[in-house]
């Protein structure tokens, strides 16, 4: 057995360099499905509260408490019948591509910590919702189900435990609100994407009304070792208040982009320098943290730990843990108006502010950066932002796709500034203005 | 030709009178599998239409009829799933589809130039098919591939850290293997 104080990269232990799969011989090789066995051996409350110590956070952006949220679900006793744990695999928060990391390389090590969420809730079927365009995922995903139902780790019984599960993959078709997780299970049973109302909440009545939990990729990649390993290990891994590890991410003009298993509250700096730092001859000007719907960071907060909490205090969110990096050579309106774009276009249509909002706010982004801006647009857009901000949608697409246009406006406004007076964008987005007066004579 | 992007589907008007296009044997066993995960059978919807996808290219009004018919539900139920997803297309695409991703990362990286280049190289907008029917250009939300922006899908095969140049060498082999 491996020395368990030497294992500080659980997720990504068995990760390989070549880009191949870990094979279900592998996995098993080292404490693979052993989460599993020693989570069946204690009572499905008992494996609720292991998780609720360890203080496993999910980590699709919301940071709740796992645990918490599988203790919502009613007792067995009190109501029984049907109940659903479902994978939410749907990544689609722009500049995210950590659980596709994980499913292409690492099937078994989700297959099992889903397995562990289905036991603590008593839930015997298990959903991975997986975006449509990961296809290579979805061929791995689907091998490595077969190969745990042939095996006996799921079915019917597992591991000859009592317990019964069956997992089936379903891909989805392509929309970023499938990922909140009412509109996921809204999808799941072949309708829109549309969000639920709530309450009731999905742990009450969910996929076709039973009870239901929804987990991230990677929140539940670490219950295997969770349960293996126990808390204190779980929390000696974290530097800050949170525990365990994070995926971190990071793209835009670095050297080498790219995502790593890091302790979770590692400073922003040090996960850029993973990334080998910016690209020769550009700047850094600021940063997303978590995704598109997270607010922009400065150069100031370099030195803060990226964990729920301190990036919270500095205003935004860790989200994802994916960060976007901005630089001296992007246009951040156009950048900003292509975030809007993308949260316009994915827009489920449910609600008036989100449906008609952000197109407005792209109109209005669609002019500054092509030279036709006005001043008053800048107050404009902030209003905007507070009548799609929290409070006036039904969900939170709108509220994350203000955030990186608020924060924009807060850090880079000369920049909107510049887009006004010069009327045109200066990195050259829109042509400049063809003002005879100010021609030299040739 | 008309564009295809999910967001123009909604001035797409089916018309039911049309003739049903019954499933065919392979359709109709692929969906009956599917039905059997589910405790209803309207929640296989999206699965029938990607199923019918694989196997016509797109969805026409005649198999969403028959979608609705195997899944108990009204056509036009069906058509409101189907106009909602990205990944169903309505219409015909070309023998390739090419989506590029225009989301934040790869839009940093380069993406502008990307498009620029092919729609040149294609004389056609994002959206459109080739008039030879060989190619459709769609552009795509993030692909989840931030870490080799910029990045483009064609087919189902995903291309990394495109350039103009890289990109229409792609473009150019998908024609030859179409004609």
């Amino acid at each position: 057995m491996t020395n368990i104080q030497t294992i500080n990269q659980p997720l990504s232990q068995h990760i390989k360099a070549d880009g191949s799969v870990t094979t279900l011989a592998e996995y098993q090789s080292n404490y693979g499905y052993q989460g599993l066995t020693k989570a069946l051996s204690m009572s499905p409350s008992e494996v609720v509260d292991w998780v609720k110590n360890a203080n496993l956070r999910g980590r699709g952006g919301a940071g709740f408490s796992a645990g918490l949220k599988w203790s919502f679900v009613p007792p067995l006793e009190k109501l029984p019948g049907q109940r659903y744990v479902i994978c939410n695999a749907d990544e689609m928060e722009p500049g995210t591509f950590k659980d596709r990391w994980l499913m292409e390389h690492d099937p078994h090590q989700l297959i099992e910590g889903l397995a562990i969420a289905a036991y603590a809730v008593q839930a015997d079927t298990a959903f991975i919702f997986l975006r449509a365009d990961y296809d290579l995922c979805a061929e791995r995903l689907q091998h490595a189900i077969d190969e745990a139902h042939a095996a006996g780790l799921l079915g019917d019984p597992v591991n000859e435990s009592g317990f019964s599960l069956t997992m089936l993959l379903h891909t989805s078709a392509g929309r970023y609100i499938c990922g909140e997780e009412t509109a996921l299970i809204n999808s799941l049973e072949g309708k829109r994407a549309q969000p639920r109302f709530k309450p009731p909440f999905p742990q009450v009545s969910g996929l076709f009304g039973r009870p239901t939990v929804v987990n991230n990729t990677e929140t539940l990649c670490n219950l295997p070792h969770i349960l293996y390993h126990g808390i204190d290990w779980f929390a000696n891994l974290g530097l800050g208040d949170d525990n365990g590890t994070k995926i971190y991410g990071v793209s835009g003009r670095v050297k080498t982009p790219g995502c790593w298993e890091l302790p979770i509250g590692t400073k922003v700096a040090d996960i850029i320098a993973m990334a080998g730092g910016m690209q020769d001859g550009v700047k850094l000007r600021g940063f997303l943290p978590g995704g598109g719907s997270t607010d922009f960071l400065t150069e100031e907060h370099l030195n803060l730990a990226m964990d729920y909490g301190t990036i919270q205090h500095a205003g935004s969110r860790m989200g994802t843990g994916t960060m976007i990096l901005l630089d001296d050579q992007t246009c951040v309106v156009g950048m900003v108006l292509n975030l809007i774009q993308f949260f316009a276009q994915e827009s489920c249509g449910w609600c008036t502010p989100c449906r008609n909002g952000l197109p407005f706010i792209r109109q209005i982004l669609t002019d500054l950066e092509a030279g036709r801006g006005q001043h008053e647009d800048l107050e404009h857009l902030l209003k905007l932002c507070g009548y799609i901000g929290i409070g006036n949608t039904f969900c939170a697409l709108a509220p994350g796709a203000a955030e990186p246009l608020q924060s924009a406006l807060k850090y880079f406004r000369d920049d909107f500034v510049a887009h006004i007076e010069q009327a045109c964008c200066p990195h050259g987005n829109s042509p400049k203005p063809d003002n005879g007066l100010k021609k030299e004579a040739m | 030709m008309t564009p295809i992007i999910a967001t123009d589907a909604a001035t797409h008007c089916a018309d039911w009178r049309l003739k049903i296009e019954p499933l065919n044997e392979h359709e109709e066993t692929a969906i009956a599998a599917q039905i059997h995960h589910y405790p209803q059978p309207q929640a296989a919807a999206i699965e029938a239409l990607k199923i019918v996808q694989q196997q016509q290219g797109w969805v026409s009004d005649g198999k969403v009829k028959a979608i609705a018919q195997r899944l108990q539900m009204s056509p036009d139920e069906v058509d409101s799933v189907a106009t909602f997803y990205n990944k169903i297309y309505r219409q015909p695409v070309g023998t390739t589809v090419i989506s590029i991703c225009d989301s934040v990362s790869c839009w940093i990286m380069g993406y502008q130039g990307l498009a620029q280049a092919v729609t040149q190289e294609l004389n056609i907008a994002l959206g459109e098919t080739t008039p030879d029917g060989a190619i459709t250009l769609l552009p795509t939300p993030c692909l989840g591939a931030c870490d080799h922006a910029p990045v483009a899908m064609v087919d189902d095969q995903l291309t990394r850290q495109l350039t103009p140049a890289s990109l229409i060498l792609l473009v150019r082999r998908a024609q030859e293997q179409s004609s």
